[in-house]
């Protein structure tokens, strides 16, 4: 899976934890200021991601993933 | 050598009555944000509070109990002379000695009960609900009074939104009695003794320390499978349950389990008790009281199947179905 098919498939979760649309999930956006979501979001997030790609993603991991970008790598160097 | 004799209780156990107690003092998101930073908006969204009753000084466990014991017993068709036992789950008592259900029986005049409290946090209703239930099938007790209730804000530090924002006081009670059909299904209860530092509280001069998110992950992840088990172990079929009344954490959570609930087979119109709205997180008080107040709504009625969850610090929780009094 390239890394433009794990963002497709993050925002795709985004959008259905969040409401904010997949096309607004952009790799340079931050999940708190830019995107607005909160720290529940983050875990609701953080659980459907490691359904999807296989990944485990801690609490304590949570608080490094700033940006989109930051996740992505995240998911792709770990999966 | 003789054999100890071994004796047993009623075929079954069932609801007989319930009752509740909700501090008369209404604290709203606004006033909240009098004292600390946060507002109205920000409370709804992330836990789906609007309001919560807070105890005074003189509403404390044993009071706010007694009057949701009284309630309850009068539901039941009882009265106190009945009751042969007495249960109360609490975490929040202000001294451990003497415990909340010997104080309870003196309020209400209940004579020489069998008398204990016990300590499963949030899930202590549901836990207790089992013991009643099986004490009563053992031919322990006839008529067992359970009481739900705690009063977290004597441990929450008030000035602190990240605890101050959800917790909250009352009591829920429930009358349990025999049956000959059986009316409260089995237990499933269990823990995850890996996670003790999740939700505690360091000494009596501490408050209620909560890892937000770790609590949540494992409350909507890991508590919707054992709802399950517990309707697979009252051997009812999903699309029986009438109504899911979980402990009241966080409505983000209620709807997370809910959502599982549904996927797997309940009805789409499942009454969710959604108590959390108007009452806040009262631990142990949580699920008597949503149940009490969907009842009072009319949202279910006399033998309807009712799937409990709770769950809390431990991390523990208990599961059954039972049918609505």
């Amino acid at each position: 899976m390239s890394t433009e098919d794990t963002l497709t498939g993050l925002a795709e979760i985004v959008e259905e934890v969040s409401g904010v649309p997949a096309a607004d999930v952009t790799a340079d956006k931050t999940f708190t200021d830019d995107l607005d979501i909160d720290s529940l979001s983050m875990v609701e997030i953080a659980v459907a991601a490691e359904e999807r790609f296989g990944v485990k993603i801690p609490d304590d991991e949570l608080a490094n993933l700033k940006t989109v970008a930051d996740a992505v790598t995240y998911i792709d160097s770990n999966k | 050598m003789s054999t100890i004799a071994r004796r047993t209780g009623a075929a079954g156990s069932r609801i007989a009555g319930l009752g509740h107690y909700r501090p008369s003092r209404v604290v709203t998101n606004d006033e909240l944000a009098l004292t600390m930073d946060t507002n109205d908006a920000w409370i709804q969204s992330r836990v789906g509070i609007a309001e919560r009753h807070w105890a005074s000084e003189s509403e404390t466990v044993i009071t706010m109990g007694a009057e949701a014991a009284r309630m309850a017993i009068a539901d039941a068709g009882l009265t106190p002379a009945d009751i042969d036992t007495i249960i109360v789950a609490t975490c929040t008592l202000p001294s451990q000695i003497p415990h909340a259900s010997t104080q309870i029986a003196a309020i209400l005049g209940i004579h020489a009960p069998g008398s204990f409290d016990i300590n499963a946090a949030c899930a202590g209703f549901c836990y207790g609900l089992a013991v009643a239930s099986h004490t009563i099938r053992a031919g322990a007790g006839k008529n067992v009074l359970l009481v739900g209730v705690d009063k977290l804000t004597d441990w929450t530090d008030l000035t602190d939104r990240s605890t101050a924002i959800i917790f909250a006081d009352g009591a829920g009670a429930a009358v349990v009695t025999e049956a000959d059909v059986e009316g409260i299904g089995p237990v499933v209860w269990g823990s995850d003794e890996e996670k003790t530092e999740a939700i505690h509280v360091t000494d009596r001069n501490s408050y209620i320390y909560q890892d937000g998110q770790a609590v949540f992950r494992w409350a909507t992840t890991q508590i919707a499978p054992v709802a399950l088990e517990a309707v697979a172990a009252a051997e009812v079929d999903l699309s029986e349950i009438k109504a899911l009344v979980t402990h009241q954490a966080n409505l983000r959570i209620i709807e997370a389990i809910a959502k599982k609930i549904i996927a797997a087979g309940a009805p789409e119109d499942l009454v969710i008790g959604k108590d959390i709205i108007t009452t806040g997180n009262t631990s142990s008080g949580s699920v008597p009281l949503a149940l009490s107040r969907l009842r009072e709504s009319g949202g279910i009625t006399t033998g309807d199947l009712v799937l409990s969850i709770a769950f809390g610090a431990g991390l523990t929780y208990a599961a059954q179905v039972y049918r609505c009094p």
